[in-house]
């Protein structure tokens, strides 16, 4: 059961902060998660009278406040066209509709969740967090610090030039993913990024030239390149598929998704 | 036919969809004490203290109740008609929990909050015992799930409490060792299926309450009204006479409702309190203390001849009915007795099999019953004999399926008096396109795309037992209430069985009113289930139309002054055939509110010593990504002799549902356990069935045999819909990869990472 | 807390708890037909719509709408009544317990995409689960509904 004993709806950062400080007070993001445990909560912090919920986009960038839905990222227009739908891909198999309208930006990433698509779709793009306290961080490096007590107020995610692909595999349409896998080319070579290993994603960087080779050789070389970063991608067990499963899958999807961003466009 | 096999619309239909308050906790006084459960972490220990002083200091608290409160005399929660078959191996609670789930404490209060916070105060401490989770380790294992001396079957079912067996038998025809050694191909294998949630939308729950005659009033959920106040009777150990039960509106039961899952314990709280009392299985108490599928491994051995002849069937279950029997000794009957018979021209064939106690859910009736899971083995194993004869699999059932006429000695000795399973065969057959698409095509994108198919069937009632009743009465405006004791779960029965009396009374269906099942007001029926409602409450409309026909014409007689004999029934009046004279039906109505000794009422029972099998052929064409194994539907087809349906529109929807339940079988639902024994596909997120997104277009059409003990034809379809996509589907998957997939369920990790077979 | 709601057309002020659900807010002031049908929000049975976007009422806190506008199946009977129609003309309502939330979504997709695909329809309402229909009837239902509201609202 959910047990709140005060509501706030926040209305600066300031005091969304302050009062985030104290370790029996959440800041409620879609509340999705939080509703299906046990939790006891001294006061529920609402973000969604600041303003958090758009995604703003100019030539290097887009801004996408924490309180946006996965809805919202869905039918961005500008977002999917500069990332070939690969925002859209990362969000449309989450549950339905009605989800997605309340599941959140910042909620999907501050959880740093195995099985979140949005993380690992981000994780390879040129992707920031902005946080009260602790500022400007890459995603990548956010990803690897403990949970805390400070505010994710959006994510930015800077315009690179070139492909990005996102794949994934599922038991069922709608289900959690067995495997993610998110590739982004960059300027410097090319971003893969795994998770639902079952544990978080993580990032591997395939270098310019190896990037080179596969728009060389093809399949062949994308499979190589594949199977070598399989082999760093530890994998787990879980009820929904094996450790073995996982990499082989990894193999596979890794492979598929690098040919596709070196495709070169017709 | 103006009534019967017409899509009319269900009499309940406009209120559910546009959301009236028509399901139990839409009805229900909202000031009433709130029932919760506190149950086992454990999978089999021994309460050895409970303390509960704590909890019941907390304000709201009405009442907590443990194992040293509640009376002592087993009983079964299973809906089945008496003496029952399942042992009657039930507390209301226990003092030795024997699955994780299993209730330990009963608790009352005014409202969720005080009673959630009492239960978090309760403290219970156990002598944790070994349990028994693996379910091939379970008969004549030293741990006994039901060591009690008190434990009780009733029937002869080779039923043991103390080899943890709840059910044995054999039954064979011919002599199967001796024809087995003269076929010219074997196919041996284990089939396994694993237990599945029925996972209807509404969840288990139940409102109790006193009545003005201090008679326990129950209000639930359910499928077994009757079954419901017996179960209750003899868990509390009150009379039959002091309990009434009746249904309202129900969310789905695909049999989840034939078992009394939640109704004891508001029942027991109300009797105690004597105030009304409701409980509300979550959707976490649904899947993991509810009554799922039972867990079979099918051993099957067919034996043919180099020309596809099928001679001989040998087939063993092993079932497993976790911690308490409900349906385990029946349901394993139709594993073989309703697949078998399939290939009733074979010479001979032997059936065994065990049901077995462990420490895991109980078990209970979910849609197939059994049935799902022998076909699963038959039908895979029939579809390999193929593969190893080289005959197309479609041939090869031309060559031994059962026919109309055939007597069926796996099936009871039964003649097969309806069946049009030949020409859904080809039908099917044709809708798919099997010709140009078996086995398999390469699709020249990594992907190949395959087809599979498989047979089917199940009964109509359970011959010599289901007993169907209804009562009609004429009103005094000329219209008619049709009084029912089977359950409309949303299949619409309380519309189909109008149909069948407006056809025999030659009226329009809005001229039947229908009241459901009340134990108070309804004739006695055992419940919808065994897919008895058409075949057998069906006919019980027709028995009780009819007759109510002849009374009228009586009453009619009078009023004209003729003999009866000179009386014709025209729907809406009856005349006399010499004087052309006649009177309507509202008129006899009338006549009969004053002075009149002659009631225009009549009941009829029906029970049937045949249960004709309805029969179907499910075909399905997959696409399959080799590498990642994924499987996407393409296509299925699916042609049903279900004799004639009573309403196509709901005979239509009853097979699309069935598939739905079908594929999420083969394909992905599965009940697993940590090795402790907890239950973890504890949510709908966890436990995922079918959307609507994971479902191909499900093509469905009738080819229609004729069924003469049937109401106008009818056999039955509510659970036969369910039992083809497995084996079609593994079908399938074996015909593009190569890999005979034994296990459920089927996914794609067992695609990709499987070994071809040669 | 007090809130204030528009709820089906009707101001409604309450005091509620910090933690009551918008679920048991709606249902106490009689809108019985948003049903619960599981604790993880994925079954979609508690569709309602806040702000005319179609959100999960079992997963949003009471407090966080105060002073939005909730929409019911109750306050959109006619709508539910014409659409509803062709689903009953399926014999596809079945049980009718996941009909209320599968008809606010639908209402809300046809509002959003009045001449959707076959894959629309799916995906809109993939997040709606039936368990009795298989979903056909409910297609065929939407489909011949699109159908009469091309035609000008007439069969």
């Amino acid at each position: 059961m959910l047990e709140i004993k005060e509501y706030v709806k926040a209305e600066s950062l300031e005091q969304a902060f302050e009062l985030n400080q104290k370790r029996t007070n959440q800041i409620i993001g879609g509340m999705l998660w939080m509703k299906m445990g046990d939790h006891r909560i001294q006061t529920a912090i609402d973000l969604s009278g600041l303003g958090l919920d758009t995604i703003e986009e100019d030539e290097t960038q887009f801004s996408i406040g924490c309180m946006t839905s996965l809805r919202q990222l869905e039918l961005h227009e500008g977002l999917n066209r500069w990332s070939d739908g690969a925002v859209r891909e990362s969000v449309r198999h989450i549950v339905g509709v009605q989800f997605r309208n309340l599941a959140t930006v910042g909620g999907s990433l501050f959880g740093r969740f195995g099985f979140s698509d949005v993380l690992t779709c981000f994780l390879a793009m040129d992707a920031y967090v902005e946080l009260y306290h602790n500022g400007i961080l890459p995603l990548a490096d956010f990803l690897n610090l403990p949970r805390d007590n400070d505010v994710l107020i959006r994510l930015i995610v800077k315009k690179t030039p070139g492909k990005c692909v996102y794949l994934s595999q599922r038991n069922t349409k709608t289900d959690f993913p067995l495997l993610t896998c998110a590739v982004c080319l960059d300027k410097k070579g090319t971003r893969v990024a795994v998770g639902a290993r079952p544990q978080k994603a993580m990032l591997l960087i395939v270098s310019e030239e190896q990037t080179e080779e596969i728009r060389k050789n093809g399949a062949d070389a994308a499979a190589k390149i594949a199977d070598e970063l399989a082999a760093q991608i530890p994998t787990q067990d879980n009820m929904r598929a094996s450790a073995a499963y996982r990499t082989h899958l990894a193999k596979v999807l890794i492979r598929r998704a690098l040919l596709t961003v070196t495709e070169e466009v017709q | 036919m103006k009534a019967v096999n017409q899509p009319i619309r269900k009499k309940d239909a406009m209120a559910l969809v546009t959301g009236k308050p028509v399901f139990m906790d839409d009805l229900v006084p909202k000031d009433c004490l709130i029932v919760k459960l506190l149950r086992s972490p454990h999978a089999n220990a021994i309460i050895k203290e409970i303390n509960k002083a704590a909890a019941e200091k907390v304000p709201g608290i009405e009442a907590i109740y443990t194992w040293e409160d509640v009376p002592q005399q087993r009983f079964t929660t299973a809906g089945q008609t008496y003496p029952e078959a399942t042992p009657y191996d039930r507390l209301i609670l226990d003092q030795h929990v024997r699955f994780v789930g299993d209730p330990v404490a009963i608790i009352a209060g005014e409202d969720e909050a005080c009673v959630e916070k009492a239960m978090r105060l309760i403290k219970v401490k156990y002598e944790v015992l070994p349990a028994i989770l693996d379910f091939h380790v379970a008969k004549d294992n030293e741990i006994l799930i039901h060591p009690e001396d008190n434990w009780r079957s009733l029937c002869p079912v080779g039923a043991d409490n103390k080899r943890n067996l709840c059910a044995t038998a054999r039954s064979e025809e011919g002599d199967v060792d001796g024809v087995m050694a003269e076929c010219d191909t074997i196919v041996e294998h284990t089939y396994h299926t694993v237990a599945d949630q029925q996972a209807m939308m509404e969840t288990f729950r139940t409102y109790c309450s006193i009545d003005a005659y201090g008679r326990l009033n129950i209000f639930s959920s359910t499928q077994i009204v009757f079954h419901v106040r017996r179960i209750v009777s003899n868990a509390l150990g009150i009379p039959k006479s002091q309990i009434r039960v009746s249904k309202p509106r129900v969310g789905g039961g695909f049999g989840a409702k034939q078992t009394a899952v939640s109704e004891v314990y508001p029942a027991f709280v109300t009797w105690m309190t004597k105030k009304p009392s409701k409980i509300i299985f979550t959707r976490e108490e649904s899947q993991i203390a509810s009554s799922p599928r039972h867990e079979m491994e099918v051993h099957v051995k067919v034996g043919a001849m180099k020309d596809g002849t099928i001679r001989a069937i040998d087939m063993y279950t092993l079932s497993n009915t976790g911690a308490y029997g409900e349906h385990g000794p029946t349901t394993v009957g139709l594993s073989g007795h309703k697949s078998i018979p399939l290939y009733a021209k074979a010479e001979a064939f032997r059936f065994d099999y065990d049901v077995v106690y462990t420490n895991v859910m109980s078990a209970g009736a979910y849609r197939g019953y059994g049935a799902t899971q022998g076909q699963f083995a038959l039908e895979s194993a029939v579809n390999e004999l193929a593969q190893k004869l080289h005959i197309d699999p479609v041939k090869l059932r031309e060559i031994n399926m059962v026919r109309e006429g055939d007597i069926m000695p796996a099936y009871y000795g039964e003649p097969n008096n309806s069946c049009a399973l030949d020409r859904c065969l080809k039908r099917a057959a044709d809708m798919i396109g099997w010709k140009e698409k078996f086995p398999c095509r390469d699709m020249g994108n990594g992907k190949v795309r395959s087809v599979g198919m498989a047979m089917s069937m199940q009964g109509s009632g359970i011959s010599n037992v289901d007993v169907g009743s209804a009562t009609i009465k004429l009103n005094e405006d000329g219209s008619y209430l049709l009084s029912i004791g089977a359950a409309d779960m949303g299949t619409g029965c309380d519309t189909t069985l109008a149909q069948v009396a407006a056809e025999c009374l030659e009226c329009n269906t809005d001229k039947i009113a229908v009241s459901g099942a009340d134990t108070d007001t309804s004739p006695y029926d055992s419940g919808s289930y065994a897919s008895s409602t058409a075949y057998i409450t069906g006919k019980a409309v027709e028995k009780t139309a009819l007759q109510l026909i002849e009374e009228i014409r009586a009453t009619a007689a009078q009023m004209l002054e003729c003999g009866v004999e000179d009386t014709r029934f025209e729907g809406d009046h009856v005349s006399c055939v010499s004087t052309g004279k006649s009177v309507t039906t509202a008129e006899i109505g009338v006549h009969s509110m004053c002075a009149n000794n002659h009631a225009l009422q009549v009941t009829e029972s029906h029970y049937s010593p045949t249960s004709p099998p309805p029969f179907m052929v499910g075909m399905a064409e997959v696409e399959i990504d080799k590498e990642t194994g994924e499987l996407e539907l393409i296509d299925y087809v699916a042609v049903v002799d279900c004799g004639t349906p009573l309403n196509p529109n709901l005979a239509r929807v009853q097979v699309e549902g069935g598939l739905g339940q079908g594929i999420g079988m083969a394909l992905y639902e599965n009940v697993q356990y940590t090795d402790y024994g907890r239950m973890m596909n504890n949510s709908l997120m966890q436990y995922k069935i079918p959307a609507r997104v994971d479902l191909c277009k499900l093509r469905v059409e009738f080819e229609s045999s004729y069924e003469q003990s049937g109401p106008f034809g009818a056999k039955s379809i509510g659970e036969i819909v369910i039992n083809t996509p497995s084996p079609a589907l593994a079908h399938a998957v074996a015909n593009a990869t190569g890999i005979w997939v034994r296990e459920l369920p089927i996914t794609p990790e067992k695609i990709a990472m499987g070994t071809p077979e040669e | 807390m007090v809130v204030t709601i528009t709820l089906n057309g009707k101001k409604v002020e309450a005091l509620v708890k910090p933690d009551t659900l918008l679920i048991d807010f709606v249902r106490d002031h009689g809108c019985y037909s948003v049903k619960r049908g599981c604790e993880t929000s994925n079954c979609g049975l508690c569709t309602v719509f806040v702000n005319d976007k179609p959100v999960l009422s079992c997963s949003m806190l009471v407090a966080r709408v105060n002073g939005c506008k909730v929409d019911t199946l109750e306050g959109l009977q006619k709508e539910a009544e014409e659409f509803g129609a062709f689903i009953a003309d399926q014999g596809a309502e079945q049980c009718g317990f996941c009909n209320p939330g599968m008809i606010m979504n639908a209402i809300a997709l046809f509002r959003e995409n009045p001449d959707p695909s076959d894959e629309e329809i799916k995906e809109y309402l993939a997040g709606n689960l039936c368990r009795c229909s298989g979903y056909e009837g409910q297609m065929r239902g939407i489909k011949a509904f699109l159908e009469y509201k091309k035609n000008g609202g007439s069969r």
